[in-house]
């Protein structure tokens, strides 16, 4: 029996686990040297993760069993999820478990449990980041889905690896509709990781925060959880965005020296992506919810355009 | 072993027994209470038997009863199409009648229930006659006993007088429903033999027939209206949220769950198997009608704050998702892709499935909460959770089921929808290359929609506080409704799960109907992996999502739990303001606030704040009242002009009627003038 699948398969696991605090806190610190402040440094986030799970839960006497089961669903659906992307090797065993739109939907099901969670203390704040979340991803994933369709239907399936395997392999090359299903990609992960300008995670301030208003009432390990699952997802975002459009580097070969040359590439395009965000972040202001519809419309449309692109000029 | 056939006729012969026997029990309500709903069970059983038998099997068996008019007997048939949606309905009233045991005692504690469980048995016979009747006039005569006997349950409550309004309002919808389909029928009877003789008016005649084009066209158009309206797909929706809310709980989940499908039953046979051969512009009229009502359905859902109501528009939303996997079925068939199509059929049956489980199950809590708090307006509701664990976990997988999240069931049908809308580019035409996509993007904004739309709904009823005035005393349900419950909830996971079975199993109903299976390729990969076209086209392994991030949660639990941390309760914290009230809380219309700002050009909403005038000043009113209605704009656009336009003709009409006898006689006599001149 083949081993090198399982082998990069828990690999890529334990990198998703171990790398996603580095990459916050990478992030945070270059924000923090844009903006001329201080910064704690790229393991921060280690430091914070490991305070809370010290920590002793304190619960409102309101919660249920959804609150305090929440965490941990959230928590295995974003791991999975981090099994499923292909970023060493497009040779995954979970792979094949599911393709592009359980991807979807698997942070669909922790949106949806982290939204029931904001709204089972009764406060109002819980409540508010609960309507906001779901309103901005019932605008972002219709956006996601046609950025992510454009791909499929160039590379005529909708499984992660085979999509990368197909575009890795130099068959589509800097065609425009990669163009634009790329730059609406960009917008809806903005949306979906809650970063500016859509949501502020940096926020505590009561009329703007989304993410942040849903997860207040949260402590302990709870919220180590909570935190530790949203910098996967950030992570797993940016690592999506990098596989799909930029699949350089990724390990098609089944060697344990590809793997290692995957992984080095993937700490790169990482170390890149952080750049980017940062820059994005810095430039602009956090946007009225009202203007959302504008900015994921206008993913939309970008989506929309890629897959008539597709179209007109193949 | 019995004859699917015989052991399905037999069902419906004890339902009908069901309801005679019920007349003469009307002294003994305990008694009747247990032995109709547990005969409806058993025949429901033997039914679900039966279909589950002829689709597995690939059989088709016919029989002609020799009752009925003169020379026209009834024709039945049981063929793997049958027998999936005798599957469906068998199902889900084998539940709901184990549900409605304790259900229905409830009820009989305030008034008799021998209406009830009389229309409830004549209700499921009809059904089930519907599905294998295999003549236009046993079809619909069965169709009208369907509709009939769920027109009398809706008015089972019938002091109130919103419930008669809906009840009338149903009664005339299915009506001119019903008209539409027997014109339909009679199109294509009449082509089938000529219009000399009667015996075009079985289904094996209209198999037989080949059909000119426009008349084709005619009849297709006549019975697509028809079963729309029975469907409730949009614009023809409107009695279905004033209808299915009002009548008894387990009456709406039969409604939703199954009465439906009986209509999606009726247009897979009229299109695939009467007419057989069509232009691929039928297809495209399904999709679009499909996508207007998912998209509208969900929106209008999301509008609701009354329980009942949120879960009718939901059955618009999934009526459309099922319409899609049909339209799309259908347009694969007429360019002869025959794996596309019947892939596209497999999504549109199998949501059938699932929505008849799902919504069941929801409609199910959604009693269970109405009989224990005896609340519909979610704004009044809150905190049920505590009172009711059991109702609440299993409305809750019904939710996640609905809002198509994975590993539920609702996730595998909309899954097999989207693959079956990446497989468009295999079309001969440019244009619908182009516009097919754009319908799958409808598909996600209508999921993430519903996915919010759950959130509110469960939120806003099971989660947070008390909202209304008094302090609650709900009690968790008995036994039989939980039980109820709990088989259906166990469905959605096993159907979520499971899929590569479940489409084994269904895959000779698409054999039928256009001569492809997709089961050798969905199931080639093992039973675990769901492979619609290829394995590397797409896959989907619903055990493995399952127990990956089962096994997850449960290594992080056990991590987590190696030392033992202390859990404080304490109280809410209130950002110091300390005045804190259950009726600060988001409520639903707050909840779904941004949506109807987003979307707000699709409703008639009114919102009005009224200051009070005694204030010292307006900025320390002390008092403020907010009205919000929202209204369907369909109902000011499409149906108030023809109420309007039918008083009006109606008034006219009057005029001929003076109440002096001479002038009636004037037009008796002139009657007969003209007959006489026009029809020597």
């Amino acid at each position: 029996m083949n081993l090198y699948p399982f082998m990069t398969e828990i690999l890529q696991i334990m990198i998703v686990l171990g790398i996603s605090p580095a990459f916050v806190g990478w992030v945070r610190m270059l924000k923090c040297w844009s903006q001329g402040r201080t910064s704690a440094g790229v393991f921060q986030p280690y430091r914070d993760i490991r305070k809370l799970f010290a920590k002793n839960v304190v619960l409102a006497e309101n919660a249920s069993w959804v609150f305090r089961f929440t965490p941990y669903l959230v928590f295995g659906t974003t791991v999975l999820a981090g099994g499923i992307i292909p970023m060493l090797s497009v040779d995954l065993p979970l792979s094949a478990t599911a393709d592009v739109i359980v991807l979807v939907a698997l942070f669909a099901i922790a949106r949806f449990f982290i939204a029931l969670a904001g709204m089972d203390i009764g406060t109002a704040f819980g409540g508010m980041g609960s309507s906001r979340e779901m309103t901005i991803a019932s605008l972002a994933e219709p956006a996601m889905l046609m950025a992510i369709f454009t791909l499929s239907l160039a590379c005529r399936s909708t499984s992660l690896s085979q999509i990368v395997t197909v575009i890795f392999s130099g068959q589509i090359q800097l065609r425009p509709y990669l163009a634009f299903a790329f730059l609406a990609f960009v917008l809806i992960s903005l949306a979906e990781t809650g970063r500016i300008p859509v949501d502020n995670p940096a926020t505590h301030l009561e009329l703007t925060m989304v993410h942040e208003a849903m997860i207040l009432e949260y402590s302990g390990r709870h919220l180590a959880l909570i935190e530790w699952a949203g910098m996967m997802k950030l992570m797993l975002f940016m690592a999506l965005g990098a596989v799909l459009f930029f699949p350089w580097g990724i390990d098609v070969t089944s060697t344990a020296a590809g793997a290692l040359r995957a992984f080095l590439f993937l700490l790169l395009k990482l170390g890149a992506s952080g750049v980017v965000l940062v820059l994005i972040e810095t430039g602009l202001a956090k946007m009225r919810l009202f203007r959302l519809t504008e900015f994921l419309g206008s993913a939309f449309l970008l989506a929309t355009l890629g897959m008539l692109a597709y179209y007109i000029l193949d | 072993m019995m004859d699917p056939l015989n052991l399905a006729g037999s069902a419906i012969i004890l339902l009908l027994g069901t309801a005679a026997l019920a007349l003469f029990l009307g002294r003994k309500q305990r008694l009747l209470l247990v032995a109709g709903f547990v005969l409806s069970a058993v025949a429901s059983l033997s039914a679900t038997i039966a279909g589950v038998r002829v689709v597995g099997w690939s059989t088709t068996s016919q029989a002609i009863m020799s009752i009925g008019l003169p020379d026209l007997p009834f024709h039945l048939r049981l063929d793997p199409l049958a027998g999936f949606f005798i599957t469906v309905v068998g199902i889900l009233s084998f539940v709901v009648s184990i549900y409605s045991i304790g259900y229905v005692r409830e009820i009989s504690k305030q008034r008799p229930i021998g209406r009830l469980v009389i229309f409830y048995a004549l209700f499921l016979a009809g059904m089930f006659m519907v599905i294998i009747a295999d003549d236009a006039l046993f079809f619909l005569v069965s169709w009208e006993l369907m509709a009939a006997a769920s027109y009398f349950l809706v008015l089972f409550e019938d002091e109130r007088v919103e419930n008669r309004r809906a009840a009338f309002l149903y009664m005339v919808v299915a009506h001119v429903g019903a008209l539409a389909i027997l014109l339909s029928f009679g199109v294509m009877s009449g082509l089938a033999t000529g219009f000399e003789g009667f015996h075009g008016y079985t289904f094996d005649a209209m198999r037989q027939a080949e059909f000119p084009a426009v008349w084709a066209t005619a009849a297709f158009l006549l019975a697509f209206f028809g079963f729309a309206a029975k469907a409730g797909v949009i614009p023809l929706h409107v009695w279905l949220p004033e209808a299915h809310p009002v009548a008894p709980s387990n009456i709406s989940a039969l409604m939703s769950g199954v009465m439906l499908k009986t209509a999606i039953y009726g247009i897979v046979r009229v299109t695939f198997d009467l007419i057989g051969v069509f232009p691929w512009w039928w297809g495209s009229i399904v999709l679009v009608f499909g996508l207007i009502s998912a998209v509208m359905g969900v929106l209008y859902a999301l509008m609701q704050h009354d329980l009942k109501r949120l879960l009718a528009y939901h059955s618009v939303e999934n009526i459309g998702i099922i319409l899609i996997g049909i339209g799309l079925s259908m347009i694969f068939r007429s360019f002869d892709f025959p794996l596309l199509s019947s892939l596209a059929l497999i999504a549109g049956l199998y949501h059938t499935l699932n929505h008849a489980i799902f919504k069941g199950l929801l409609f199910m809590g959604a009693g269970a909460v109405l009989h224990a708090s005896h609340e519909r307006n979610m704004e009044e509701m809150g905190g049920l959770i505590h009172f009711m664990p059991w109702t609440a976990a299993l409305f809750l997988v019904g939710s996640v089921s609905i809002a198509g999240l994975p590993p539920f069931n609702g996730f595998v049908s909309e899954w097999l929808t989207f693959q079956a809308f990446l497989l468009s580019p295999s079309l001969p035409s440019p244009l619908m290359k182009l516009l097919i996509p754009l319908g799958a993007a409808l598909l996600a904004l209508t999921a993430a929609l519903a996915a919010a739309c759950f959130v509110k709904a469960f939120g806003v009823t099971f989660l947070g506080h008390w909202r209304g005035h008094h302090q609650p005393h709900v009690q968790e349900v008995d036994w039989f409704m939980r039980s109820g419950m709990i088989m259906a909830a166990l469905l959605c996971l096993a159907l979520g799960v499971l899929p590569t079975v479940i489409i084994d199993w269904m895959d000779t109903v698409p054999e039928q109907l256009v001569g492809s299976r997709i089961g050798t390729t969905a199931g080639a990969f093992g039973w675990m992996w769901l492979t619609p076209v290829a394995p590397a086209r797409a896959s989907y392994s619903g055990p493995l999502v399952f127990l990956v991030t089962l096994s997850v949660i449960v290594i992080a639990y056990l991590l987590l739990h190696v030392r033992s941390g202390s859990i404080t309760r304490v109280p809410l914290w209130d950002c110091g303001f300390e005045k804190v009230t259950p009726r600060m809380q988001y409520t639903a219309t707050a909840f779904a606030m941004p949506i109807r700002r987003i979307f707000g050009f699709f409703f008639h909403i009114r919102e009005q704040v009224k200051m009070n005038p005694q204030a010292p000043h307006r900025t320390v009113p002390g008092r403020m009242q907010y009205t919000l209605r929202i209204r369907d704009r369909f109902w000011g656009w499409l149906y108030r002009p023809l109420v309007d336009a039918s008083f009006w003709l109606s008034r006219r009409v009057g005029r001929l009627q003076q109440g002096r006898i001479q002038a009636y006689l004037i037009y008796s006599f002139v009657t007969i003038i003209v007959l006489l001149l026009f029809l020597r």
